[in-house]
C-alpha cells in the first residue's frame, strides 16, 4: 500500500479523453517519476492529485484518505505540497516573508487570524523560515523582493517554501523547465540531498531524462492518458513499448 | 513601544504629535492676514481631518494589503451614521454607546456584503460592492424611510423618547452630543497676540480615536494576518497551494475595514446628529478611493496624508476666488493679471474637483505610490550626494 | 396586457441608451482590454453636442425691428438668429427646431476626436498596468471631463427639446386594439429606439461584414496572435475606441430631449452600464445589448404600481439585484465567455 493510490482516474474534457483508467501507486520514501511524450496527460494527472482538477471517475487516496472534492489548501494541510512549472512565487513579498507565509501555513492552518502579534518577532516561525534559507543557500538573500530575483532563485525558493511545510509527499511539475544545465544540476543535487535527509516522497513529472535517471526510483510511462509501463528506471530505458510511445524522441539516451 | 519597532513607534509618535497640535500646526497665520484664509485650524475641519482619516485608513487595509478595490465602502461609513442618530434618539446623547453601535452595525453589515461579495474577485468584485452600495442608497432613499427619514435625513428632534436622558433641554432646546457630559462642540479659544487657536473636544475625541485606529491598523500591517493578506494580493494561487484559505482572510480584512468606515460615520453623527442617504452614495465611496491612492496605498501612513490633503484643499480651494487671486497677482501688469487669474479661474471655487480629478489622474500615471512615493522620492534625491545605492533595500510600496 | 406594453415600450428608450453605452464599453474592453469608467462622460458629452448645436443655431444679434415700437415708440430691438438671417426666417427657425437631430453632425467628429486623442494620449499608456489601475486613471478623468463641461454649461440642467414634428404622443392602444389613451407613447422615444436600433444594427454590420471589422473581431479574440501576422492592430484598436466614443456620443445626443442634459448624467448611467455589461457578460457585444434592453424593460416593470406595492422599493434596486444574482450564479454573464477578468 503506498501513500498515494490512484485507482481507475478517467478525466474528458469535452471529447478528449485526457486520463483513461490511470492507475498508479506511490511507495513512501521513493522518488516516483511520471513521464510520457507532450499531451499524454501528465500535468491532468497533476491537477487532480492536488485539487485543481476533479476527475469524472476513479479515486485518488493520500495515506488512506480520499483527496477528491477538497480545496487546494486542505491537500496542501494534508502533507502535499506543490512545486509549478513556472515557479510561482508572492513576489511582491521579500524572500524571508515568502518562506515565513508557508511557516505560518503549516503552523496555524488553514485559517488563524493572528491581527496582533507581529510576524517578524514569532521566534519559532522566524528561526525555521531562516533555517530553510540556510539550506537552500539563500540566507544572504532573505530582505531582496522576489520578484526581482533570477528564475533559478525563484525555483529554490519556491522549493523552499514547500520544505519548510515538512511535506509528506512533494509534487515536482518539471522543476528544471527552461534551466540552464548548472542550474539543473544544482537543482538534481538540492533534490538528491532532500532525499537522503528527509522522509519525503517525491512525485516528479519532467521531461529531462537525465533528471529522470539520476533521481527515480521508480518510473510510471504514460502515453495517451494512460499509463503504458511502471518498472525501475534500469528497465524503463530498454523497454520497447517506451521507444515506440516516444518514436526515438529521447528514450534510450 | 506598544509592541511597535523603533521605525512605526516613532511614525506613530509623529502622527500623534501632529494630531494633537493641529490646532497650531494648521493655523499657523495671524487672524485678519491675508494669509489667514489658508488656517485649517477650526473644529469643524479638522474634525474631519481625522475623520475621514480613519476611513480611508481602514478602506487601505482592505485594498492597500489585499489589492481588492472596492467601489462600495460608504454604505458603512453611511450605516454607521444612522446607527449613531438612532442611538441618539433611543439611547442618550453620550457618543460612547452611539460609536459603538455604529461599529458594531456596520461590522455586520460588511460580514453580509463582503461574504456574497468576495465570492468574486477582480472588476466582478468592484461592481459587486458597488451594486450593494447603489442598493442600499436607493433603499435609504425610498423604502426604508422609517428608518433613514428618507431625502430630510435622519435628525434629532425635541420629542426623541431618549431613555437615558432628557428630550429637551430645560430651555426647550434640543440636547447636544457629549461624552460623559462633556459636550463635543464645546471649544476653548485660546489667543495668543494676534492668533487665535481653538480647541475643540470633539476633535480631540476623534483624534484620540484616530490614533487607536491607526495603531491597530499598524499592527495588523505588521501581523502574520497582514503579511497573508499582501500574499492575498501578490499571488493568490500560491497561497492557496501553500495551505491558507484565503477567503476568511479576505472577509476579515473586509470586515475590518467596513468596521473603520462605521467608526468614521459614527463619529460624523457624533461631531453632528445627523445622518443623510448621500453619505452613502458611490461618489462618497470614490473619494475614499482618491484619499487611499491620492497618499498612497499600502503604505501606513499613505491613507491619513491623502485624506487630509484632499480635506484640505477641497476647503482652501473652494474659498478661494476672482478677488483672492487678483489681490495675489495684483502686483503684475494689469493685462498680465487678467489673464493669469483667467487661467486659473475655471480651478478654484467650484472648479475644485476639476483641479482634484487631474491631480488624481497625475497621480496615478506618474506615481503609482502616491503622496507617499513622491516624498520617498524627493528624500532619495536628496540623499543621492551622500548615501550609496544600498537605498534601493526600502519597503515596497504596495 | 395593455400596462405590460406600455411598460415594455416604456423600458426600451432607457434600455436603448443603456445598450448602446454597454456597447461601446465592451467594444474597448473586447479590443483593449481596458475598462473605461470615463464611459459615461463621452454619453454626457455626447448630449451636450446637442446643447451645443442647439446654441449655434441660436447664435443672435441685435437688430432694430422698425415695425415693433416699444411703449416711448422707439424701434424695438429684436433677437435675430444669424441662421434665420441667411437662410431666410422659416428655413431658419425649422433648422434651430431640429437642432437635435442635427446636433448628430457635430456629434460624429466631435466624439471620434475625442476617442482618439484619449486613446492615443492616456489610455494607450495603460494597456499594460492592472485593470484597478485602469479605473482609476479613467475614472479621474471622467471626473475632469464632467467638471469642464460643468464649468462651461453650469450645474443646472438644460432642457434640449426635440423638433416639434416629434413632441407628440403616438396612441398604441388604437393600433393594437385597445382603447384610447390607454398606451400613449412620446414620438420622440420611438425616433430614439429606431435610432439606437440603427445604431446597433451598424455596428454589428461593420463588424461582421468589412475586413476591418473581420480583424477586430480576430483581435478580440485573441491579440497576440493577430498581431504576429503583421497587421497593426494598434492603429485599428484607435479608431476602434473613437467608434466606440462616438457611439456614446451619439446615444447622448438623441437623448437629450429625454432627460435635459445636465452634468453628472454619465456618472449615473455609467453605473448601470457596468451592471449591464457585467450582466451580459464581459466582452460580449450581443450580451451587452441584450442585457441592456432587458434591464430597461426590467426596470420599467419594477416601477409598475401593482409590482411596487407588492415589493415595495424595488423599482430602485431591481437592476442592481439582477446584477448581483447574475454575478453569484452565472459569473461570466449571459452571453460572456469564460475566465474573462477573473484574476
Amino acid at each position: 500500500m503506498g501513500i498515494l493510490e490512484v485507482k481507475g482516474v478517467n478525466k474528458r474534457f469535452g471529447g478528449l479523453q485526457a486520463l483513461g483508467d490511470v492507475n498508479l501507486s506511490v511507495a513512501e520514501n521513493t522518488v516516483h517519476a511520471i513521464i510520457g511524450p507532450n499531451g499524454a496527460g501528465k500535468s491532468t494527472l497533476l491537477n487532480c492529485l492536488v485539487g485543481k482538477l476533479i476527475p469524472d471517475t476513479g479515486s485518488v487516496m493520500f495515506q488512506g484518505q480520499s483527496v477528491l472534492g477538497r480545496k487546494p489548501f486542505e491537500i496542501n494541510q494534508m502533507g502535499i505540497s506543490r512545486v509549478f512549472q513556472t515557479p510561482e512565487i508572492f513576489g511582491d513579498l521579500s524572500v524571508l516573508e515568502n518562506v515565513m507565509i508557508a511557516c505560518f501555513a503549516k503552523r496555524d492552518g488553514a485559517f488563524k487570524l493572528r491581527a496582533f502579534s507581529e510576524a517578524l518577532r514569532d521566534k519559532e516561525v522566524m528561526d525555521r523560515a531562516e533555517q530553510m534559507l540556510s539550506d537552500v543557500n539563500m540566507i544572504d538573500k532573505r530582505g531582496m523582493h522576489a520578484a526581482s530575483m533570477s528564475r533559478g532563485d525563484k525555483r529554490r525558493l519556491e522549493m523552499a517554501m514547500c520544505l519548510s511545510q515538512d511535506p509528506k509527499l512533494l509534487l515536482l511539475d518539471e522543476p528544471t523547465a527552461g534551466m540552464a544545465r548548472a542550474d539543473t544540476n544544482n537543482t538534481i543535487d538540492l533534490l538528491k540531498e532532500i532525499k537522503q535527509k528527509r522522509d519525503i516522497t517525491m512525485c516528479i513529472i519532467e521531461h529531462d531524462m537525465h533528471v529522470v535517471f539520476s533521481l527515480a526510483d521508480r518510473i510510471t510511462v504514460l502515453a495517451q492518458g494512460t499509463p503504458l509501463v511502471e518498472d525501475l528506471p534500469e528497465n524503463i530505458k530498454g523497454n520497447p513499448k517506451v521507444r515506440e510511445a516516444y518514436l526515438g524522441e529521447s528514450a534510450g539516451h | 513601544m506598544f509592541g511597535l519597532d523603533r521605525k512605526d513607534t516613532s511614525l506613530l509618535i509623529v502622527v500623534a504629535a501632529l494630531t494633537l497640535l493641529a490646532p497650531f500646526l494648521l493655523n499657523p497665520f495671524p487672524e485678519g492676514s491675508s494669509l489667514a484664509q489658508f488656517n485649517a485650524g477650526y473644529p469643524d475641519l479638522m474634525q474631519r481631518f481625522v475623520i475621514f482619516g480613519i476611513f480611508a485608513i481602514g478602506f487601505n487595509i482592505l485594498f492597500g494589503l489585499t489589492g481588492y478595490l472596492s467601489f462600495g465602502h460608504a454604505a458603512f461609513l453611511g450605516v454607521g451614521s444612522y446607527s449613531a442618530v438612532w442611538m441618539f434618539k433611543l439611547l442618550s446623547m453620550n457618543v460612547i454607546p452611539a460609536i459603538i453601535l455604529a461599529v458594531i452595525v456596520s461590522g455586520l453589515f460588511a460580514v453580509v456584503i463582503g461574504y456574497v461579495s468576495l465570492r468574486r474577485s477582480g472588476i466582478y468584485f468592484s461592481i459587486l460592492t458597488l451594486a450593494f452600495a447603489q442598493m442600499s442608497f436607493a433603499l435609504a432613499y425610498s423604502v426604508l424611510t422609517p428608518i433613514t427619514n428618507g431625502e430630510t435625513g435622519l435628525q434629532i428632534t425635541l420629542n426623541d423618547p431618549r431613555i437615558l436622558g432628557i428630550s429637551q433641554t430645560a430651555q426647550g432646546g434640543i440636547p447636544v452630543t457629549n461624552i460623559f457630559g462633556l459636550e463635543m462642540r464645546s471649544t476653548y479659544q485660546m489667543d495668543l497676540g494676534p492668533w487665535l487657536f481653538q480647541f475643540n473636544a470633539g476633535y480631540y475625541l476623534c483624534a484620540a480615536i484616530m490614533l487607536v485606529a491607526f495603531y491597530v491598523a499598524i499592527r495588523i500591517f505588521r501581523s502574520p494576518f497582514g503579511l497573508t493578506l499582501r500574499a492575498v494580493k501578490s499571488n493568490q494561487q500560491r497561497l492557496n497551494y501553500t495551505g491558507m484559505n484565503a477567503k476568511p482572510y479576505t472577509l476579515a480584512a473586509f470586515v475590518i475595514s467596513g468596521m473603520y468606515a462605521g467608526l468614521a460615520g459614527g463619529l460624523m453623527a457624533s461631531m453632528d446628529p445627523l445622518a443623510g442617504a448621500e453619505r452613502m452614495q458611490w461618489t462618497a465611496s470614490g473619494e475614499v478611493v482618491l484619499m487611499t491612492i491620492l497618499g498612497g496605498a499600502g503604505t501606513l501612513i499613505g491613507p491619513i496624508l491623502g485624506a487630509g490633503f484632499i480635506k484640505y484643499f477641497e476647503n482652501i480651494f473652494s474659498k478661494i476666488n476672482d478677488n483672492v487671486l487678483h489681490g495675489w497677482f495684483s502686483f503684475l501688469p494689469d493685462g498680465l493679471e487678467d489673464f493669469i487669474v483667467g487661467i486659473l479661474h475655471p480651478f478654484i471655487g467650484k472648479g475644485w474637483h476639476l483641479t482634484l480629478g487631474i491631480l488624481f489622474m497625475l497621480v496615478v500615471i506618474f506615481l503609482p505610490g502616491g503622496l507617499v512615493e513622491g516624498g520617498q522620492r524627493i528624500a532619495r534625491w536628496l540623499k543621492r550626494g551622500k548615501a550609496s545605492k544600498s537605498s534601493q533595500n526600502t519597503n515596497p510600496a504596495e | 396586457m395593455d400596462a405590460i406594453i406600455l411598460q415594455i415600450l416604456n423600458g426600451l428608450d432607457k434600455g436603448s441608451a443603456y445598450a448602446l453605452i454597454a456597447l461601446g464599453l465592451t467594444l474597448i474592453f473586447g479590443t483593449l482590454g481596458v475598462v473605461n469608467f470615463a464611459h459615461g462622460a463621452l454619453f454626457m458629452i455626447g448630449a451636450f453636442c446637442a446643447v451645443s448645436m442647439n446654441r449655434l443655431l441660436t447664435i443672435s444679434h441685435e437688430v432694430l425691428d422698425p415695425t415693433k415700437k416699444d411703449f416711448l415708440g422707439n424701434p424695438l430691438k429684436v433677437k435675430t438668429p444669424y441662421v434665420s438671417e441667411w437662410f431666410g426666417p422659416e428655413t431658419g427657425a425649422a433648422l434651430i427646431d431640429w437642432a437635435v437631430p442635427l446636433s448628430i453632425l457635430l456629434t460624429i467628429p466631435v466624439m471620434i476626436g475625442i476617442g482618439f486623442v484619449m486613446e492615443r494620449g492616456l489610455i494607450k499608456h495603460f494597456y499594460k498596468r492592472p485593470h484597478a489601475d485602469q479605473i482609476l486613471v479613467t475614472f479621474g478623468l471622467a471626473i475632469v471631463l464632467q467638471e469642464i463641461i460643468k464649468y462651461f454649461y453650469g450645474a443646472n440642467p438644460i432642457p434640449t427639446p426635440a423638433p416639434d414634428v416629434f413632441r407628440g404622443s403616438f396612441d398604441f392602444g388604437v393600433l393594437l386594439g385597445f382603447d384610447a389613451n390607454t398606451i400613449i407613447y412620446p414620438y420622440w422615444r420611438l425616433v430614439y429606439f429606431g435610432f439606437a436600433a440603427m445604431i446597433i444594427g451598424a455596428v454589428f454590420a461593420f463588424l461582421q461584414f468589412t475586413t476591418f471589422g473581420m480583424v477586430v473581431r480576430a483581435g478580440m479574440a485573441d491579440r497576440e496572435t493577430v498581431g504576429l501576422l503583421g497587421i497593426n492592430i494598434d492603429r485599428r484598436f484607435t479608431i476602434m475606441f473613437g467608434i466606440a466614443a462616438a457611439v456614446a456620443g451619439l446615444a447622448g445626443a438623441m437623448y437629450a430631449p429625454i432627460n435635459s442634459p445636465n452634468y453628472h448624467m454619465g456618472m449615473d448611467f455609467l453605473v448601470l452600464s457596468f451592471v449591464v455589461v457585467v450582466v451580459g457578460g464581459m466582452g460580449s457585444l450581443p450580451g451587452a445589448v441584450a442585457a441592456g434592453f432587458m434591464l430597461g424593460v426590467l426596470e420599467s416593470f419594477a416601477s409598475m404600481n401593482e409590482i411596487k406595492s407588492l415589493i415595495p422599493g424595488i423599482d430602485q434596486i431591481i437592476i442592481y439585484l439582477v446584477a448581483i444574482i447574475i454575478l453569484l450564479t452565472r459569473p461570466r454573464g449571459l452571453m460572456g465567455r469564460k475566465g474573462v477578468m477573473e484574476e
